[in-house]
């Protein structure tokens, strides 16, 4: 019950265990991720063997890789960040885009376009991936028999992990950046106009600068989410690759504790891009109040 | 003055050409076409090299194998329940996020419950790993403590490919929850209980349709993640897991035999779809509401 009932001391204990228990369960995985990391022992796990910096700088009396050394894996993150690049790039435009056709735009078929828009977050990731795959290579097929070209962009490899990312993280863009677009004053626009400033000038100085935070924020989750992906990523991945992928195939080989250790990078990284965004969320929305 | 209005007419036009052919680009060439290839694909056979015909024979195999249908029904009823129970163990922390804590503490609260999501899931399923499996960390912590005599491999079972799910799925139920309690006017809470109404019909008549929306947006979107996905089942799971998306990629990827596969990714995507249809239905509400609040 909310606070201005009277709540008996059971049910206060209750929500209290409640609460701590869910923090628990919430946070024990990424602790042990963590904490494993630094255990002296081949592989992460327990009884505890003491402190190590190996698995992070490599020892070569015990036959250690560390990460700093790995370049497989550091490979991975490289490749990782190219595509996350891409995809992060393309999205903030194509969503940019979107949200003035859905938001300004007059033209037959808007309430259909903008349905469809939503449907690559209901299609399963993996589905996704292998349509786009398939298509792909239809093409690539016809390119070749019709015309003796080879287009290796269409099989599997970096340009179709882009791609197959792109096609539901735009969508995520597009909700994001709408959304701030609809909340727009649009007299300020006028105002500028009728002052006398180009079409182009008031997009510049005045339209823009509003989305901005919309536009940053969307980018920011869409770095983190083509970073993460592994259900499309997996169907399109070709030579090169992802960090994730990378991560699974060694996973089910039974890891070493490196895995541990870029896992921690990854998590210092997640947060702290996550508390700047939220810090610099919050501290636009409160002038606004 | 005339031509100055067609001119005007002309270049709006123009921009919106310009504003459409980004959107019709990435649905078209990424959505569209490649959907419609892959419904080619399903309803086609091998005959010979090189040479295809129209025939329903994958979808034939699909429901005379009892293997693929098993681990389609499977998948479906585990993910139903995974649901379930995210929305469980969801609720409460919603409710103490937005009507328990006071001010700061409920904000600084969500915020907490964020940042695990913030981080893959790769590095989350790890994590399970190195806690669950035989020579793991609650393993040994059972037999420290003397409930077993042996360390249990708690990997590769059905609870744990479920608490791997529903783990993953909590965000996706927290937020949207979140959002509709915090809508909810406290004052109709103390009216009910004033005019004598109990903890559970006030949960009943009051909370839970004001909070519907925010419930069937969580439930649908941890619905479809949980069923189209692929590590935390593979991995928690084993050999065990029996997902359909394994069988997916195995078609796909591992046999190299697309026209089956592509029946498969229709099964799972009409699936998903039609669960989806069910649960806007039920509740009454328009797809694109519901996509908003996510």
């Amino acid at each position: 019950m909310i606070p201005s009932l009277p709540r008996p001391i059971w049910l206060r204990t209750a929500t209290a265990a409640y609460l701590i228990a869910f923090l628990v369960f919430l946070f024990l995985p990424l602790a042990v991720v963590a904490v494993f990391a630094f255990n002296d022992a081949p592989y992460p796990a327990p009884p505890w063997h003491g402190f190590t910096l190996d698995w992070f700088l490599g020892n070569t009396a015990k036959g250690r890789t560390g990460l700093f050394a790995d370049s497989d894996l550091l490979g991975s993150i490289w490749t990782s960040c190219i595509v996350a690049v891409c995809v992060t790039a393309m999205s903030a435009l194509v969503g940019l885009t979107n949200a003035f056709l859905i938001e300004r735009g007059r033209f037959p078929g808007k309430q259909i376009l903008s349905i469809m828009m939503l449907a690559p977050l209901v299609i399963p990731g993996v589905i996704l991936g292998i349509s786009i795959l398939a298509f792909a290579s239809r093409i690539a097929e016809f390119a070749d028999d019709a015309f003796g070209l080879e287009l290796d962009f269409l099989r599997p490899g970096l340009p179709l992990v882009v791609l197959g990312q792109f096609s539901y993280i735009a969508t995520i863009a597009t909700l994001t950046i709408s959304a701030r677009l609809r909340r727009f004053d649009r007299t300020l626009e006028e105002a500028a106009l009728n002052l006398g400033a180009a079409k182009a000038a008031v997009f510049r100085t005045i339209t823009l600068p509003y989305l901005r935070p919309a536009v940053l924020g969307s980018a920011a989750i869409s770095f983190l989410m083509s970073f993460a992906d592994f259900n499309t990523t997996l169907m399109l991945v070709g030579s090169d690759t992802p960090l994730t992928v990378m991560m699974y195939g060694r996973m089910r080989e039974g890891a070493t504790p490196v895995l541990n250790a870029v896992s921690l990078f990854l998590m210092i990284a997640s947060a702290v891009l996550a508390l700047t965004l939220l810090r610099r969320g919050h501290s636009r929305a409160k002038p606004a109040e | 003055m005339l031509n100055a209005a067609a001119d005007k007419r002309w270049h709006g036009r123009f921009a919106l050409a310009l504003l459409l052919a980004p959107a019709l680009l990435w649905l078209g060439s990424l959505i569209i076409l490649p959907h419609a290839d892959l419904a080619v694909l399903s309803f086609r056979e091998r005959v010979g090299p090189r040479q295809y015909s129209a025939s329903l024979a994958q979808y034939k195999t699909f429901f005379t194998e009892p293997l693929y249908w098993h681990v389609f029904l499977r998948t479906a009823v585990m993910s139903v329940i995974a649901t379930f129970m995210t929305l469980l163990l969801a609720f409460p922390i919603a409710w103490i996020i937005a009507k328990l804590a006071r001010g700061r503490a409920g904000s600084l609260l969500f915020i907490i419950c964020l940042i695990p999501f913030w981080v893959s899931e790769t590095v989350r399923t790890l994590g399970w790993m190195i806690l669950l499996r035989e020579s793991g960390v609650l393993p040994a912590l059972l037999v420290k403590l003397g409930l077993t005599d042996v360390p249990v491999e708690l990997l590769y079972r059905d609870a744990t490919i479920m608490v791997g799910l529903v783990y993953t799925s909590l965000l996706f139920m927290v937020v949207p929850l979140v959002s509709s309690l915090e809508s909810l006017d406290n004052s109709l809470i103390e009216a009910a209980y004033d005019l004598g109404a109990g903890g559970l019909s006030i949960l009943r008549s009051i909370v839970i349709p004001h909070a519907a929306p925010g419930i069937t947006a969580g439930c649908i979107v941890v619905f479809m993640l949980t069923l189209g996905n692929y590590l935390t089942p593979t991995l928690l799971g084993g050999k065990n897991s029996q997902w359909f998306t394994e069988q997916i990629y195995t078609q796909f990827i591992t046999r190299f035999n697309w026209e089956q596969g592509a029946a498969f990714g229709f099964l799972l995507l009409g699936l998903s779809t039609a669960l989806v249809m069910v649960g806007l239905r039920l509740s009454g509400q328009r797809f694109g509401d519901v996509m908003r609040r996510t």
